[in-house]
């Protein structure tokens, strides 16, 4: 590890304050970031510890509920508005890494963990154009299993390993980031990017931008929604495959659907496809399976990751039968 | 500000890059904390911060000031605590190298289903946590064993969780 110096944050604008500068990077629960950087891939010169942030989760006058950068992810699934209200969201929290872990990792430290790709850490020893722009990707024709089927490119085919933003992207979650030029809110399924040329620039995040809080909207379907996550050892692992996913049945018909899979691409992948197939159609096994079919119709696999697009169908189409099981 | 250690102040170390694992195991001799993975993957170097069990390669000394840190040595510093009692009693550990993070991780994780505390395999949200077998896998998850001494593990865990329920 090269030099550091560390500062904790006293404020919201103390943090946008420092975040600015060059070389300055903000500390959350260091969960991602000081492991990048023992491995030489993140060498910041100054550290700005931002757990101190308002981590409060609190109803809004709308019904929203907003929760503050600095809440700890351990404390946001065990909250009992989250569970009760958002379960899909409280499930994918609990999906997630090691107990240990969630109660150090904060929200907004959450949504910009980096991608696990072993060629992104190797720093070393492997090309990687997320890493070091231009450099090539030793990930395409190498190890895929953990990789993309969705929205990927030519030049990064990495995921986004998180298990939280999955759950935010089905349940319309907006992310406040604030910064020297002021405070603005951006629908997370369009917080972070797909891969294009540019897989270095993972974030709509400006460069000095501070993320202050998450707002979850009020929503009819998140009270049994469910979020479940396919990996290779039953806990402790990242996901090759998760659903997170809502449905309202009204008169026998599907009048509203939010899905979302982790796992499949650069980013918390919206099953936008799935969700219009399932628009207005009688919750069975052939219209969850057409709607799964809709939505991994334009998977481009790897030779690694072929068994992903199956997977990917028959846990959206069992996650949603599952809902209904509970709605019967 | 310092860090208090099992009940003793420790001064920050001066470069931030040093880790609360190894400020305790190099300079203060604190050896009852392990370094297993380094970065995040095995549960060796766990202990509580504030009472809550984290990872303490992952933690950065200078983010632990003017907190209070527990280790096995402040667990155990009045005698066997009932979880290392019971790993002694149900075959808890082989080599016993993963063990001080398995108690450290176990004490705080009881505390937790107490506090209400969902996990992954709890099906019911809105109803209190029980500790089941499954309950206590998926909650320890975080603790790897290379002796799979997991069975005699989890005895131990229940063990203490029935003498306290009783
Ligand atoms: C062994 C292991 C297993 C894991 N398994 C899983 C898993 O199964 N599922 C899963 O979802 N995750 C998993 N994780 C990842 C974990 O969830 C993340 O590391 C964690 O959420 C990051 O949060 P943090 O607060 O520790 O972030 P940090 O490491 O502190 O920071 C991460 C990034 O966020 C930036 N940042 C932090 N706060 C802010 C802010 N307020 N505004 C702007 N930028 C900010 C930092 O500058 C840094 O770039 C695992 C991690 C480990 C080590
Ligand atoms: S997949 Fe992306 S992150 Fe992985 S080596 Fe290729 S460019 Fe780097
Ligand atoms: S040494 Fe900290 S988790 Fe392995
Ligand atoms: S007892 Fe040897 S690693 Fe657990």
């Amino acid at each position: 590890m090269t030099p550091v110096q560390y500062r904790r944050a006293d404020s919201a604008s103390d943090a946008i304050r420092l975040a600015g500068t060059a070389g300055h990077r903000l500390l959350g629960g260091g969960t991602n970031l000081v492991d990048l950087m023992r491995k030489g891939v993140e060498r910041p010169d100054t550290l700005v510890d931002v757990t101190g942030l308002p981590g409060a989760i609190e109803e809004a006058a709308d019904g929203s509920i907003v929760i503050g950068a600095g809440a700890r992810n351990s404390a946001i699934a065990a909250h009992p508005l989250i569970r009760s209200r958002y379960p899909m969201l409280s499930r994918a929290i609990l999906a997630g890494a090691s107990a240990q872990i969630r109660n150090m990792a904060t929200a907004g430290g959450n949504l910009l963990q980096r991608t696990r790709c072993v060629y992104f850490a190797d720093a070393a020893g492997s090309r990687c154009n997320k890493r070091a722009p231009g450099s090539g990707c030793d990930a395409i024709g190498g190890f895929t299993r953990y990789h993309a089927i969705l929205g990927a490119s030519p030049a990064c085919i990495a995921t986004h390993p998180s298990d939280m933003a999955v759950a935010l992207a089905a349940l319309d979650a907006r992310v406040h980031v604030a910064g020297a030029d002021g405070a603005r809110a951006l629908p997370l399924t369009d917080f972070h990017r797909l891969p294009g040329d540019r897989p270095d620039l993972e974030t709509e995040l400006a460069p000095g931008e501070v993320i202050v809080a998450i707002e979850l909207p009020p929503s009819r379907l998140a009270p049994r929604s469910d979020y479940r996550k396919v990996r290779d050892r039953a806990s402790y692992a990242f996901a090759l495959v998760s659903v997170a996913a809502g449905l309202v049945i009204e008169d026998g018909r599907i009048s509203e659907a939010r899905i979302a899979l982790g796992g499949v691409a650069h980013k918390p992948w919206r099953a936008w496809r799935a969700e219009a197939a399932l628009q207005g159609e009688a919750p069975n096994e052939a219209a969850f399976v057409a709607a799964a079919e809709a939505e991994l119709a334009g998977a481009e696999p790897r030779p690694g990751n072929m068994f992903k697009v199956t997977l990917a169908k028959r846990t959206l189409a069992a996650v949603l039968s599952g809902l209904c099981e509970d709605q019967a | 500000m310092a860090i208090t250690i099992n009940g003793t102040p420790v001064d920050p170390p001066a470069d931030p890059r040093v880790s609360l694992l190894d400020l305790m195991r190099d300079r203060l001799h604190l050896t009852g904390t392990k370094v297993g993975c380094n970065q995040g993957a095995c549960g060796a170097c766990t202990v509580l911060i504030d009472g809550q069990r984290v990872l303490s390669c992952l933690t950065l000394a200078v983010q632990a000031e003017g907190r209070t840190v527990t280790t096995i040595e402040g667990l155990g510093a009045d005698g066997l605590h009932p979880l290392q009692q019971a790993f002694l009693e149900h075959d808890g550990f082989q080599c016993g190298y993963c063990t001080p993070g398995q108690i450290c991780a176990a004490s705080a994780m009881l505390e937790e289903v107490a506090a209400g505390m969902p996990s992954y395999v709890t099906r019911d949200l809105a109803a209190p946590a029980r500790l089941t077998r499954e309950e206590v896998r998926e909650r320890m998850s975080g603790n790897l064993c290379r002796c799979g001494a997991h069975n005699g593990i989890i005895d131990a865990i229940m063990a203490v969780a029935e003498e306290q329920a009783a």
